[in-house]
């Protein structure tokens, strides 16, 4: 992914991660008087798990060979006490690593919102930034999954595997030595399944990819399959890919399905040692039946922690490429800050003014280039060009969110830079393309920008945006929830929905990205309409797309390749000829209304 | 989320049983996963008895050779697990594959198969889901929790069976441990079952705000509520967290209490076997023996127990699935049904109502019209008065509801669908392009076409300069990863798509709305010429006068009715709808919004062809 050579990559990696996981310890500091208790309940929680046998084996050697019954009552309320103790351990360790877990995971959340909150916009502008934020998602969700529930349970079979060694040892040397000669077996093998693993889970997820984008092809152009008579190829061309992904996973099978035999093998191959070798030591008198059975149940417990945590091993690394991700999202430096004398921004008159005004995201890479224009309060300014040729920077510059690399954006004569932000863009209202719309109710989303706003304001501003009679349609009216972006209005619904919105901050300066996308006639009509009442004795900048929009604005911006080419009325640059004229006359001139 | 229905929902107990029966196409996969599942758990049995022999007969005996003996078997009996454990789980993951790609295919095909009111009120998005999650998670039952519960139940009772035998005095003590875990188990999963879906949902709420955060954070930053979204997430974020708190409380009420029912039968086995070793009763290796099987005793019921939800959710994915598969395929040949041989373009409809399934009105009512050979016929008509419906008949994409519609006098539900549809070629309102090449697009309906009449239909559908600007051609890959084309360029590539079938009733259904005023005229120009050679009808929705204009016939739509008819002057002179529908044309050619990004996405696109939008 960052072009270094595998070989220091894999190097680097393993530092990466060591750090990585360094600073997700940084988390745990708030708990720091909290976690030794929490450890400690582990550890006895543990402890009372693994002495069970021990003090089995310790009892048919000392009290059920020589026959002491009461010594073996004794020692079994003893026994009893411990589990009772272990209880309490486990019930302890539960709450207390769920609840430091638990609120780490919130924080790590919190911290990743506030981030994004803070970020400069021209960060989201950035290509790798989307390739991050579209696996946020996934990795938050890692992250939790393999640090939620399960991290107390992980904690536990770690120290019991720990104590279970710690016994074996301490019950006898050799045998301990002989059973643990299968560990370093065991975290072979499972390496090596893991990598051929990882190879066969690679292709499956391929097929998995083809078997999804035929799938919803398929789908989505049912009605093409239909009219084109193409059903039947289609059928068979999706099972070819089913096939495919059927034997990708068949094949992966293979391998995950031989692991765990072959682990459970290694297990019972050190049982068998310690039988033969224990055996032939009880009957030689230098070890007794008790050292070898509590061996024997030792061995068997052993198997299940390293299985648990071989499997844990996994979720953790790719929780670790999920962090390691999260962190860098959170080491981006923050969005511009006020400067530290800015004073509140007075109410506007609308007043906008560009000086020599450059932006680029490198400096040498300008994708604005002296750019000067003036806006009186009251004016619409039609913005017009090629995408990519700087409309939107141009917007940006005025709601600051770029600050230019040269020259200064300035409102009633006040340098943006000299104000706070929040001052600045509570005056100012925005209407883009893609109407975002956000979980709540519909007068909620109406009141974005004033949550505290009066119902009847609410009503007034959807009033003037032409939705008002919409929404009182709508079984729950202004209470109706909307679900993900903004369902279930239709995207001119959302639209006006984003005008009311754009009303009710009662803006001086407004920013409008006309749709481009195809309304049906009669919301656009309504669009249009709210627009105008909208645009009506406030400064406006319209990215134009609408030849009405063109013609009715004061000033007409053209704008190619970060630079301003031609301004002025429509009528003057028509006449003029030049670039305008030539894109108008391909883009909006057609010759039939005049025809009839 | 997902519902997880109560498990004694009787249709998903049935579909239940469909997907157990559908197992019948896999059965020796089944009978190999299954017998080596149950050899599998009669080996785990058996291990702890070699251990008592080693033990009783080996060590305490002083016979080293039984010891050695017992350590080889027990080698042996390893080797047997493993190769029953493989067997078990890559026979059953086998035949699980084999039944989800059964499932697929048959979804699929069915899914193509089904009429366009089926389409019309389902969701991609649900569709998906079936074909993939819901299928996923019936797979996983067949090869995980099915398995599980088998060899569960079977390990239950063949170690109660063991530890009877041995000795049933303490066996009766130690089985309590079943009853009194699976109770506790019961008591969890009904207590925590919602918290976890709570768990999920809360979750998926968290997750909205943050990628509504993401794409607005224009509109976040703009309207100043950079605190206010901070403080939603805040208070989600902490109702998650409580929620998890209340599921680790479950957790801590339920597991350690498990545990200390398992040690206690430990301890009483060793109190009470002890005893008995002490007064000759029995010896230590059958303790030892007996200990050991306690350990196998507790897994079987933590299985069954978090197997049950996974059934319970297998059985209402296995209802959504059938659900499509059962699904009826509305319009299908009729028995007798004959191909449509050749067109002679008499195309009639007679008094033709319909009511989109669902609705409560008619969107078309008595409807009738006829046209004459070689007529080029326009539709015209407010949005939503019925000009698509009315051509969605022709090519069965739906049937009437009362009425009929003929081509030569002969009904469409009596020829056969393929070959009807094979004569109609339709450009549809929406264009969907497919992942691949232009080349493979165009010829969509005719895979083996030749580039050199992929060229034509480009030509006349004008984008074939356009191809021939990219860097790659024809070869050109378009769709989710390929060039983005603008909504003109989409058209016209669908337009090309539509000419290369062997149409003779051709139907273009507002196809040229986004493509710019020039460039629609000449397309329209060479169809004129089309026409008239290779079409015995032609039908065309448009919204440009232009084009409207040199139909010989324009119908006039409104509210599902056909109001009138006649060529653009006697519509002038006598319908008033029409001059009134033409005046908000004229407005609508006010607005050309995609005709815009056309044009300029052609400009940019000369520059950068990889350009994305």
């Amino acid at each position: 992914m960052r072009g270094a050579s595998p070989v220091v990559a894999s190097d680097q990696k393993a530092g990466q991660q060591l750090s990585t996981l360094q600073r997700f310890f940084q988390y745990f500091r708030p708990y720091r008087k909290e976690i030794p208790i929490a450890l400690l309940l582990v550890a006895t929680g543990a402890a009372t798990q693994s002495i069970g046998p021990f003090l089995i084996g310790w009892a048919i050697d000392n009290l059920i060979v020589p026959g002491n019954l009461p010594g073996l009552m004794l020692m079994l309320v003893g026994l009893v006490l411990i589990y009772l103790l272990g209880v309490w351990a486990i019930r302890g360790q539960i709450l207390r690593v769920g609840g430091i877990v638990q609120r780490t995971l919130a924080q790590l959340r919190q911290d990743i919102f506030t981030k994004i909150q803070s970020l400069p916009v021209s960060f989201f502008d950035r290509s790798e930034a989307g390739d991050l934020m579209s696996r946020l998602l996934n990795d938050v969700n890692t992250v939790n999954q393999a640090f939620g529930l399960t991290i107390a349970q992980m904690l536990g079979n770690l120290f019991s595997l720990v104590g279970i060694i710690i016994a074996m040892f301490s019950i006898n040397l050799q045998l301990g030595l002989l059973s643990n000669l299968a560990v370093p077996l065991m975290i072979f093998t499972t390496g090596l399944f893991s990598r051929w693993a990882r190879a066969r889970f690679r292709v499956t997820r391929e097929t998995i990819g083809e078997l999804s984008t035929k799938l919803e092809e398929g789908i989505t152009s049912v009605r093409e399959a239909q009219a084109f008579n193409r059903v039947q190829m289609n059928i068979e061309e999706f099972d070819l890919v089913n096939a495919a992904n059927r034997d990708a996973n068949v094949q992966a099978v293979a391998i995950t399905a031989a692991f765990l035999p072959s682990i459970d093998f290694l297990n019972t191959l050190a049982t068998a040692a310690v039988l033969a070798y224990g055996g032939y030591l009880a009957i030689t008198g230098a070890a007794t039946i008790g050292v070898v059975t509590s061996f024997l149940i030792y061995v068997q417990l052993f198997f299940r922690p390293i299985q648990i945590l071989s499997q844990f091993y996994t979720q953790a690394q790719s929780a670790l490429a999920g962090l390691e991700r999260i962190f860098f999202l959170l080491d981006e430096p923050s969005q511009l800050n006020d400067a530290p004398n800015a004073f509140e921004m007075p109410p506007m008159q609308g007043e906008v003014k560009f000086e020599q005004v450059s932006f680029g995201y490198t400096p040498n890479q300008l994708v604005l280039r002296n750019v000067n224009l003036a806006a009186k309060p009251g004016q619409m300014i039609a913005l017009v060009g090629p995408t990519g040729a700087g409309k939107s920077t141009i917007i940006n510059l005025i709601l600051r969110f770029y600050d230019a690399t040269s020259g200064a954006v300035k409102i009633d004569g006040i340098d943006v830079r000299d104000v706070t932000q929040a001052s600045l863009r509570r005056q100012m209202g925005i209407v883009l393309q893609d109407n975002i719309l956000f979980g709540g109710t519909v007068a909620e989303n109406i009141a974005f920008g004033v949550p505290n706003a009066s119902q009847a304001d609410i009503e007034a501003a959807a009033q003037l945006a032409n939705v008002h009679e919409f929404i009182r349609s709508l079984p729950q009216g202004y209470a109706t929830q909307l679900g993900e972006r903004g369902a279930p209005l239709s995207q001119g619904q959302r639209q006006l929905v984003s005008i009311a919105r754009a009303v009710l901050i009662n803006p001086r300066i407004l920013i409008l990205d006309e749709a481009t996308s195809s309304i049906d006639t009669r919301t656009e009509t309504l669009v249009q309409e709210a627009i105008g009442r909208l645009l009506k004795g406030r400064t406006s900048f319209v990215i134009a797309h609408r030849l009405s929009t063109v013609t009715q604005a004061d000033q007409v911006l053209v704008i190619q390749q970060g630079q301003i080419v031609e301004r002025g009325k429509h009528d003057e640059l028509i006449a003029e000829g030049g670039v305008y004229a030539n894109l108008y006359a391909l883009q909006l001139g057609d010759p039939a209304p005049s025809a009839v | 989320m997902v519902q997880s229905p109560a498990p004694q929902d009787p249709s998903s107990l049935r579909s239940l049983q469909r997907v157990l029966k559908s197992l019948s196409a896999y059965r020796w996969l089944a009978i190999g996963a299954l017998a080596s599942s149950l050899l599998l758990t009669a080996a785990y049995a058996l291990t702890p008895q070699l251990f008592r022999w080693g033990i009783d007969q080996g060590i305490a005996q002083q016979n080293l050779q039984v010891v050695l003996l017992s350590a080889g078997w027990m080698v042996v009996a390893a080797i047997a697990r493993g190769l029953f454990n493989f067997g078990q789980s890559f026979w059953a993951e086998a035949a699980s594959q084999g039944v989800a790609y059964d499932l697929r295919n048959k979804i699929f095909s069915k899914i193509q198969n089904l009429s366009f009111s089926y389409h019309d009120q389902s969701q991609t998005s649900q569709l998906l889901t079936r074909v993939t999650s819901d299928i996923e998670q019936i797979r996983t039952f067949l090869s995980t929790s099915l398995m599980q519960v088998i060899s569960a139940v079977v390990t239950l009772v063949s170690i109660a069976v063991i530890l009877l035998i041995m000795n049933w005095e303490l066996a009766l003590i130690t089985l309590t441990v079943i009853p009194m875990s699976a109770w506790l188990m019961v008591r969890f999963l009904r207590k925590t079952g919602h918290l976890f879906r709570l768990v999920q949902e809360q979750l998926g709420d968290l997750n909205a705000v943050l990628q509504e955060n993401l794409f607005g954070v224009r509109v976040v930053k703009a309207f100043v509520r950079e605190s206010a979204e901070t403080e939603r997430y805040t208070r989600l974020n902490h109702v998650l967290v409580d929620t998890n708190m209340a599921t680790i409380r479950s957790i801590r009420n339920t597991f350690p209490f498990m545990f200390l029912l398992s040690n206690l039968v430990t301890v009483v086995v060793v109190g009470y076997g002890g005893a008995a070793v002490i007064a000759d009763r029995f010896s230590i290796g059958q303790l030892v023996a007996f200990n050991s099987y306690l350990l196998l005793i507790l897994q079987p019921i933590l299985l069954i127990g978090f197997a049950a939800p996974a059934i319970a959710q297998a059985a209402a994915s296995a209802d959504r699935v059938y659900e499509v598969v059962d699904a009826e395929i509305e319009i299908r040949d009729r028995p007798n049904a004959v191909p449509f041989l050749t067109c002679g373009g008499r195309i009639t409809f007679e008094n033709v109502c319909f009511r989109y399934p669902g609705a409560a009105t008619q969107a078309l009512k008595n409807i009738s019209f006829e046209t004459k050979p070689k007529e080029l016929i326009a539709i015209l008509g407010m949005t939503g008065s019925g000009k698509s419906t009315i051509m969605n008949l022709i090519p069965r994409f739906y049937d009437v509801t009362s009425g009929a519609v003929r081509i030569d006098g002969r009904d469409v539900r009596d020829f056969t669908l393929h070959s009807l549809r094979s004569h109609i070629g339709i450009v549809f309102q929406e264009t969907t392009l497919f992942s691949g090449s232009l080349r493979e697009n165009i010829a969509y309906a005719k895979p083996d076409a030749p580039l050199e009449d992929v060229i034509e239909v480009a030509k006349m559908a004008q984008i074939h300069d356009f191809i021939a600007s990219l860097p790659e051609g024809y070869e050109t890959h378009v769709g989710e990863r390929g060039v983005g084309l603008s909504g003109g360029q989409k058209q016209r590539v669908a337009i090309a798509r539509t000419l290369l079938t062997d149409y003779s009733i051709l139907i273009l259904d507002d196809s040229t709305s986004a493509v710019d005023a020039k460039t629609a005229a000449q397309i329209h120009a060479a169809l004129d010429d089309l026409m008239r050679q290779k079409t015995c009808t032609a039908f065309v929705i448009a919204q440009r006068i232009s084009t409207v204009k040199n139909a010989d016939r324009i119908l006039l739509v409104d509210k599902g009715r056909l109001v009138a008819q006649g060529t653009h002057e006697q519509l002038m002179e006598t319908s008033p709808l029409y001059g009134v529908i033409l005046e908000s044309q004229v407005k609508a050619q006010d607005k050309p919004p995609i005709a815009a990004q056309d044009a300029a996405q052609n400009m940019t696109l000369a520059a950068q062809p990889k350009e994305q939008r």
